[in-house]
């Protein structure tokens, strides 16, 4: 993990910034994967902003996140269109293989899965991300392929 | 400032400009339901019980927030509106647990009120259960997320009253809630105890960590010699428990009433609070002629104290070294009082009724056994001691009259006026003025420190020396003092700090509700009673005299030292369990 020093240098960045908790948060999130305890609380330090706002925000966004993650964060969307299309039944299937339930991690850390909201890419429904990328058009069995596609990717990496 | 006019319901009304709805529907005699809003506090509409119609406007608009404008037509009663304010309440209804008979707000919960106002005989919406976990961590405050109905007063109270922030809002949609950072506990967080939430908090959520039971069972047991002092805020609230106006005083009455519950002697902490002054006094005189830090600091407040522990540490050497009258009461309980009757001190058991919950966690420091024991065993608030007197059939104002029992019930009107902010600065000076000049004080009344406005300055002049004072009530005018001292622009003598707002008689141990109206009135009555004293400064306390010469020598001496004097500890607001 990286040094906890490396907050007051990001905070001293944005000294000029209106209201810059968020964008240090964002920084600080990449910097050490998941806003922990000692982490946010050096971050309050260093904002001289009371503990309990900066966790309230840490809280509020879905993007932001307190606990470790997986290495891919698997989103999948739980809005009508794709609900009708079938995403109940994706859903299912991507908890059996991964073994969890949604708000999880595996327990190997390779993936966390999660809901969102709406993608706008309701044409092409029942939808997912994977990380960055959107998968459109999902069958439960398409959806595991994808996934197991990023597990041999993932640890080929490692 | 300029009039505008309004028709609520078809009346029509003058008020000023800027005027809230609800404010104005008052006034035309007409009640609002309210869950969210505080008079203390500005309005953040979470509730949405208030909202009314307002003619030509597609939303329906809270009243709490929005300000009338010239000509505006009000509906409050019409079926929009009705319907809306139903709905908004069953929502809530469905996430309380409805466990009215179990909770301590039974009979003093908005929620219950505003159910019954609006008629309420069954919810269409199934229960379900709110997200956080009970809190006993605290020595003074348990908090119970499971009845919260999200008003956000608490947070507010401890934002923006405080300036502690150690509460706040987590999550965000239907499972938002109110939770301390990382789901800790109240203990792990820089919380001064103050109980201020707990005033402000319509419902059960947040609630004293109780003493009754560990009172009831020293009363029950013959072997202990139980004692109570009541502190100068409690006497002029408590009557509010029991149905009377705020400010009724029934001192007698209350000290009657503890005798029937089994007290073996009613003492007042007014008798430490008089000697308080001495030792305060005379730790000022010497920091003024010995070059000691200054300004000195008042040490009355636990709220304040672990205020400044938690967030100004550098600052500690500036807090008078005195134990708060709670304290040197407990120390001399056990002591003194046991010697001087033949009593063992560890028969003595030692009750303290309280206008404040910060007084729990302040008998619990390890730091407090001068006697050789935990110098006080509990602490009740003033709700707490009016549920033992109902528990046991007393109705407080029929009681007849009883005094408090000697020695340590004998007080001056300089200690009742401890119980208002400015107090303790007041009975200060009457005192260290007549030390130092050794002329009486014409005019005892200091009324340059008394009032309401978050912080009072006042210059006074001691045989050529001026000292000059100045009062904060509220941690957050504290705050604007302390920063002040940090910057090196104070230029005060004595600063007298009191954590809650209006002084102890505002604590948050007393009766709920508690408004600006309301701490007016209990303000009043204590200067009710201090005229009423023949005494009214502590130096001619005889009892207090009478303890320095049989027991105490000279004030600050070496025994007053061990039995009345403390230190204090360096904290973090982050890990507030390690020293800094
Ligand atoms: S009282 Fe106005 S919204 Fe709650």
């Amino acid at each position: 993990m990286s040094d906890l020093n490396r907050i007051d240098q990001i905070v001293a960045g944005y000294q000029s910034t209106q209201s810059p908790l968020i964008y240090i948060l964002k920084d600080v999130q990449k910097e050490f994967g998941h806003l922990s305890e000692p982490v946010l609380t050096r971050v309050a330090e260093a904002t001289r902003i009371p503990l309990s706002e900066i966790y309230g925000v840490a809280t509020f966004y879905s993007l932001f996140t307190t606990k470790p993650k997986g290495q891919h964060i698997v989103r999948c969307c739980n809005n009508a269109p794709c609900w009708v299309n079938g995403s109940k039944d994706v859903l299912e299937k991507i908890k059996e293989y991964l073994e969890i339930e949604t708000g999880e991690t595996t327990e190997d850390g390779s993936f966390t899965l999660e809901f969102t909201s709406c993608l706008g890419l309701c044409a092409v429904a029942p939808v997912m991300m994977v990380d960055e990328q959107v998968y459109g058009n999902l069958t439960p069995e398409k959806a595991v392929a994808i996934l197991r596609d990023f597990k041999t990717k993932g640890s080929a990496n490692a | 400032m300029k009039s505008i006019s309004v028709t609520i319901d078809g009346t029509r009304i003058t008020v000023p400009e800027g005027t809230t709805v609800l404010d104005a529907a008052k006034k035309a005699q007409i009640k609002i339901p309210t869950l969210c809003y505080h008079p203390d506090l500005p309005p953040v509409s979470a509730c949405r019980l208030c909202v009314v119609e307002i003619a030509g406007d597609r939303l329906l608009r809270t009243a709490c927030s929005w300000q009338c404008r010239d000509g505006m037509e009000i509906s409050t009663k019409s079926a929009l509106v009705r319907d809306s304010r139903k709905m908004a309440l069953e929502l809530l209804l469905s996430r309380h647990p409805m466990k009215c008979t179990e909770c301590v707000r039974n009979g003093s919960c908005e929620l219950q009120d505003v159910a019954d106002l609006l008629g309420i005989r069954e919810n269409p919406f199934e229960y379900r259960e709110r997200k956080g976990e009970l809190d006993l961590s605290s020595a003074s405050i348990v908090r119970d997320p499971s009845k919260c109905i999200l008003c956000r007063r608490c947070i507010q109270t401890c934002e923006m009253v405080q300036s502690v922030s150690a509460i706040g809002l987590e999550g965000r949609g239907y499972d938002v809630w109110v939770d301390t950072p990382f789901g800790k506990g109240i203990a792990d967080t820089p919380c001064v105890s103050c109980g201020q939430c707990i005033d402000r908090c319509p419902v059960g959520a947040l609630y004293e960590t109780s003493h009754v039971d560990r009172v009831w069972r020293a009363l029950d047991n013959p072997q202990k010699h139980v004692v109570i002092q009541t502190a100068p805020a409690v006497r002029v609230a408590i009557s509010e428990e029991f149905g009377l106006e705020p400010g009724k005083l029934t001192t007698k009455q209350m000290v009657a009433g503890l005798k029937r519950l089994g007290f073996d002697r009613v003492f007042d902490t007014n008798f430490t609070a008089d000697l308080t002054i001495i030792e305060e006094g005379h730790e000022l005189l010497g920091r003024l002629k010995k070059g000691g830090k200054l300004p000195m600091l008042t040490s009355c407040s636990p709220g304040w104290i672990n205020f400044i522990e938690h967030f100004f540490p550098e600052l500690l050497p500036h807090v008078s070294s005195c134990k708060s009258p709670q304290q040197m009461f407990g120390a001399l309980a056990k002591t003194y009082y046991a010697q001087k009757f033949g009593i063992d001190p560890k028969d003595v058991f030692s009750v303290s009724m309280m206008p404040c919950t910060a007084k729990k966690y302040e008998a619990d420091r390890p730091e407090m056994n001068a006697s050789g024991y935990q110098d006080v065993d509990a602490v009740l608030t003033t709700r707490e001691v009016a549920v033992m007197m109902k528990q046991i059939g007393i109705d407080l104002p029929n009681m007849h009259e009883e005094e408090y029992d000697d020695p340590l019930g004998v007080s001056t009107g300089a200690a009742v006026i401890f119980g208002n902010t400015g107090g303790v600065m007041e009975a200060a000076l009457r005192t260290v003025y007549e030390v130092v000049t050794e002329k009486p004080l014409d005019d005892i009344e200091i009324t340059a420190v008394r009032g309401m406005e978050g912080i009072r300055e006042a210059e006074i002049d001691l045989a050529g020396t001026k000292v000059k004072a100045a009062v904060a009530n509220g941690l957050y005018n504290a705050r604007q003092l302390l920063d002040k001292i940090v910057a090196g622009t104070a230029d005060y003598h004595f600063i007298e700090i009191m954590a809650c707002p209006g002084g102890c008689i505002g604590g948050g141990g007393q009766p709920i509700p508690t408004s600006q109206e309301i701490r007016a009135k209990r303000t009043e009555a204590i200067y009710t009673e201090d005229r009423a004293y023949e005494l009214r400064k502590s130096h001619e306390n005889p009892a207090v005299q009478l303890l320095y010469k049989e027991f105490l020598g000279e004030p600050n001496g070496h025994k007053a030292h061990e039995l009345l004097h403390t230190h204090y500890t360096a904290k973090s607001q982050y890990q507030p369990d390690s020293a800094a």
